[in-house]
């Protein structure tokens, strides 16, 4: 699961300015025109080395942290059936977790600095799951919904032009999509159910409705997406584009189920165009920046994980062993 | 209080600021997969572990959780030797050793010359 990121405009403007070699940067641009890939220990440029690794690094945050507010829900499953398929996601997650760190260590930053610039708030992880899951409906509007939006994004980052970051992609969407057909399922189940476990579902579709919208992160007009980026297929599609794909996809098959969308203004004008209200961005900003209802409960989590765990690590370690960058 | 029952068994106000460590990281494995006997066994990824037998453990976790699989082996990364991708053009004239496919061996012409002049059919 995964959420976007985007540039401060500072950021977008150091990425225009090059030192590079013109020859090299040539070659290497021609071979993404090409639609070749990248792969560990090829020449890149420093800014697309950098952006990719922050953008692995964020994913790959995301995947671990997303598996809490989620695990949250594991030993209150309403039924076998549900607790096993809960418990299959989170392992995926997490396992997704390792393959995107993997991904992100061949560019040469190890996986212990990027968990460590992740507990001292160096590094973000995707907004969403600064939420918290209340209740049992809101395990399915994330399974669902949540997945859906990540899947949106992932299948189209994974055209992208980095060999690792595509090849984990490909293995994650696969099995992202067993994440999404079991939480439309429980979604579906609860939709058609007691009027109890209806309201239910409603009042977590309308607590996550926004969350949803912020997903894909600021409007096009507010974000500095850089064309670099999209010439060097870091990104691929703008973040207006993503969540218009996303709301094409999936507002239908919300309504079906008579569930609603809290907000009056959502509609799809004949260009093919989603409109909505104001999703407050700067709750968006508040909540990313920190101040959210979940965000110190998870850093904390994360820092116990290293800190009561690190025994073990330290018992395992062989002091002969050499630190080689991954392969692949 | 936390809404997950597992944070508040933590008892997450005891975890102290201990200082980050910055070399305690483990060694990576490169993970190769075999779906069924008879087939090529893949590279698929890699696991972080200090010994071979950890390293398959998790490789299981990690690359054996869907679809079929008969084997995995693993190997240091450090024990893997690779070509540099900036040596690529020493494969470049592969493709065109035609002489070396099966497909570029055509003699039926010559047969068929051969058979007319000497009218063998």
């Amino acid at each position: 699961m995964y959420g976007n990121t985007h540039l401060t405009e500072e950021e977008a403007k150091r990425l225009n300015v090059t030192d590079e070699d013109p020859e090299k940067l040539a070659a290497f641009e021609a071979k993404i025109d090409r639609g070749e890939k990248i792969e560990p220990g090829e020449w890149m440029p420093k800014e697309y080395r950098k952006q990719l690794l922050r953008m692995i690094e964020q994913h790959a945050h995301s995947e671990i942290v997303g598996a809490l507010p989620e695990g949250t829900w594991i030993t209150r499953a309403p039924n076998f059936r549900r607790k096993l398929a809960l418990i299959a996601k989170v392992q995926d997650e997490v396992g997704h977790g390792q393959m995107l760190y993997s991904a992100a260590e061949t560019l040469g930053k190890t996986r212990e600095e990027m968990l460590n610039d992740l507990m001292n708030g160096k590094s973000k992880y995707s907004n969403v799951f600064n939420y918290p899951a209340n209740t049992w409906a809101d395990i399915a509007v994330i399974g669902f919904l949540v997945d859906a939006a990540a899947i949106v994004n992932q299948t189209i980052n994974s055209k992208g032009s980095y060999g690792p970051y595509c090849r984990a992609l490909e293995r994650i969407c696969y099995e992202e999509a067993f994440h999404l057909k079991q939480g439309h399922d429980n979604f579906v189940y609860l939709a058609t159910g007691t009027p109890h476990q209806r309201a239910m579902l409603q009042e977590a579709m309308n607590r996550w409705y926004r969350p949803l919208i912020h997903f894909f992160g600021p409007p096009d007009r507010n974000s500095k997406h850089s064309e670099k980026l999209m010439k060097w297929k870091v990104k691929l599609a703008s973040n207006d584009a993503m969540r218009n794909q996303f709301l094409d996809m999936y507002v239908s098959k919300i309504q079906e189920v008579g569930i609603t969308l809290p907000d009056p203004n959502l509609h799809k004008n004949a260009d093919g165009i989603w409109e909505f209200s104001d999703p407050d961005w700067d709750e968006f900003k508040r909540v990313s920046g920190g101040d959210g209802p979940c965000n110190k409960e998870r850093l904390e989590v994360r820092r116990y994980a290293e800190m009561a765990h690190r025994w073990v690590r330290e018992a395992l370690m062989n002091p002969s062993d050499k630190y080689k960058i991954p392969l692949a | 209080m936390s809404l997950d029952p597992r944070v508040n068994r933590i008892d997450l106000s005891k975890i102290g600021n201990e200082e980050q460590h910055t070399n305690s990281h483990l060694i990576t494995w490169e993970v190769f997969h075999q779906e069924k006997k008879g087939k090529q066994v893949i590279h698929v990824g890699i696991v972080h572990a200090s010994n071979p037998e950890m390293a398959l453990v998790l490789a299981k976790e990690q690359f054996a959780r869907r679809g079929a699989t008969t084997n995995i082996w693993v190997a240091k990364t450090s024990d893997v030797y690779s070509f540099s991708y900036e040596d690529e053009d020493i494969f470049e004239t592969t493709p065109s050793k035609e002489f070396r496919e099966a497909g570029y061996y055509k003699v039926r012409d010559r047969i068929e010359a051969y058979q007319a002049k000497n009218h063998t059919v």
